[in-house]
């Protein structure tokens, strides 16, 4: 008896397998966040909740705003603009006035990634974009730190964070006497080894019991939420090696060339936001060169960027500089490191 | 590291105070010609040798000024070297690469008002530097003006295949991309010092 004839499918390429998309690997990222975002939470306090929700907000909010006023279909529904929002807030200080998060949040979506065509066309991670022009135009407030574990952080304000729009924000330091040990100066452990040569030690560094902005204070939760994505194969896992290698390499050259001067090569890589930015940042999909090659000599740019910046800078912390300048270099370390074709000689590579 | 040290000055010129990305000069250049890697690159080679004579001929031109105390010739004297240095790269361009020499079109005499490099001539006036410091100064300036050009380059070809609202296309985009560098150039504030 003959069987039922079987069916051979025709298509053409790409012959996809994966249901991977956009917006399923953008909502993986955000799960891999909300650990990172619990924890800023449980050690900051309100005011973290509070300027996590603002800029999620804002920045979705641009980007529907947007989309309306373009005419274009909603493109928020890729969870792509929810990323940009917890990671630009992850890199505020806790105290950061909501004001002024709200404004970075709307500059970095707009500029950094509306203005250039929405998703895929960005080319620089768009929630660096409003750190760095917060960083330009609210200094004062972008350095003002206020201890992690503070008492009472889950029923009060840091008092700066209502502050009104385009209003100076409101002293801080009625309160810190308040809820700060004696002693406290107010400094992060970049900025003690900078100015005074103090190391933090690294368990501290690695359960995040010390200051910094609202996500980077705890290296081991963000390594281990970055593991996450790497096992599920959605986040390139050379691009965070190969910026802390390099780091822990350059870093530890000049540990042995004065170890009293510079930090020891642990420090550099479980300090300030280099754990948050090699996992979470530079891994930014298209903001990245696009060959494996060229993502070695990425990471390394980074790497050795942010260790030039944090020892010999006017800063102590260089890591959102050095990723942006990484952004801005890929599009040429693609090129460079395009993959020879087979069979040809240099030159026609080069001018194919 | 030392102020005066040729290295700290060349740095100096070339990442810190950055033409383009930090002291806004040079503009017009920095966004008429970084459409294309394959025009920005030799452009930039251009202002090198370009700046390289200027900051020669600028130095010891303004001996001679300050010689016979007529420093207030200093701009036109200026701007003449550097107008004779241009035309020196334009004819040494359309001989040896006319297709290059059309590409660049009239961004190429334009060089002569580039302000980048009359900005470079005055402010190694200014500064007082010696003879080789001048020339470290003028080999970072020229440096930093190729480095800002062709990362603007890379950046921009990608940008060709992107989905740029019409309000923002070309020029406006250009100088977007301009300010987010300036920002990331930022980092290097203080660098050394």
């Amino acid at each position: 008896m003959p069987s039922e004839p079987s069916h051979i499918e025709l298509r053409t390429s790409p012959h996809m397998r994966d249901t991977a998309n956009v917006a399923m690997i953008m909502r993986n990222v955000v799960y891999a966040l909300l650990p990172v975002c619990a924890y800023s939470v449980y050690q900051f306090g309100v005011s973290a909740l509070a300027l996590l929700v603002v800029c999620t907000i804002v920045c979705v909010g641009t980007e529907q705003l947007f989309c309306a006023l373009s005419g274009k279909q909603s493109t928020t529904g890729d969870w792509s603009a929810v990323i940009t929002g917890l990671l630009l807030a992850l890199t505020l200080p806790p105290a950061f006035p909501l004001w002024m998060a709200a404004v970075a949040a709307f500059f970095g979506l707009a500029v950094g990634k509306l203005f250039f065509g929405g998703i895929g066309y960005n080319v620089m991670n768009p929630a660096l974009v409003g750190r760095a022009f917060a960083q330009a135009a609210f200094t004062v407030p972008m350095t003002t730190w206020t201890p992690a574990m503070a008492p009472g952080r889950f029923t009060e304000f840091i008092p700066s964070t209502l502050t009104r729009p385009f209003m100076t924000p409101a002293p801080v330091n009625e309160w810190l006497g308040r809820v700060a040990a004696d002693g406290f100066t107010g400094a992060t452990p970049l900025a003690l080894m900078k100015f005074e040569q103090v190391s933090t030690d690294a368990v501290q560094l690695l359960t995040g019991s010390v200051m910094g902005s609202a996500g980077e204070t705890s290296a081991l939760l963000i390594f281990l939420c970055g593991l996450y994505l790497i096992f599920r194969k959605m986040m390139n896992w050379r691009i965070t090696f190969s910026i802390l290698l390099s780091a822990y390499l350059l870093s530890g050259l000049f540990y042995l060339i004065n170890p009293d001067v510079y930090p020891d090569p642990m420090f550099t890589i479980l300090a300030g936001g280099l754990m948050l930015g090699a996992v979470f940042m530079a891994t930014d999909m298209v903001a990245s060169p696009e060959t494996n090659r060229g993502i070695w000599i990425y990471g390394a740019l980074i790497g050795v960027l942010t260790v030039i910046i944090r020892l010999f800078g006017g800063l102590n912390e260089g890591v959102m500089y050095a990723i942006l300048l990484g952004n801005a270099a890929s599009p040429l370390i693609t090129r460079i490191s395009q993959p020879r074709i087979h069979g040809a000689t240099r030159k026609e590579t080069t001018a194919s | 590291m030392d102020p005066d040290s040729m290295a700290f000055i060349f740095l100096q010129a070339f990442l810190i105070n950055n033409l383009v990305l930090a002291l806004f000069l040079g503009l017009c250049p920095f966004v008429g010609v970084s459409a294309k890697l394959e025009t920005a690159f030799p452009m930039g080679l251009a202002v090198v040798c370009v700046m390289l004579v200027a900051s020669l001929c600028a130095f010891g031109i303004n001996i001679l000024l300050v010689y016979f105390n007529i420093e207030y010739l200093r701009l036109i004297c200026y701007i003449a070297v550097i107008a004779s240095a241009v035309q020196l790269v334009e004819m040494t361009i359309k001989k040896f690469s006319p297709k290059l020499f059309r590409m660049l079109g009239i961004y190429l005499p334009l060089i002569t008002t580039n302000c980048a490099i009359l900005g470079m001539a005055l402010f190694q006036t200014f500064d007082e530097y010696s003879i080789t410091q001048s020339l470290a100064y003028s080999l970072g300036a020229g440096a930093g003006f190729m480095l800002a050009l062709v990362l603007m380059a890379g950046l921009r070809e990608r940008l060709e295949l992107a989905n740029v609202p019409d309000a923002c296309t070309s020029a406006a985009i250009a100088m977007m991309l301009a300010g987010m560098l300036s920002m990331a150039f930022m980092g290097f504030a203080g660098l050394g010092g």
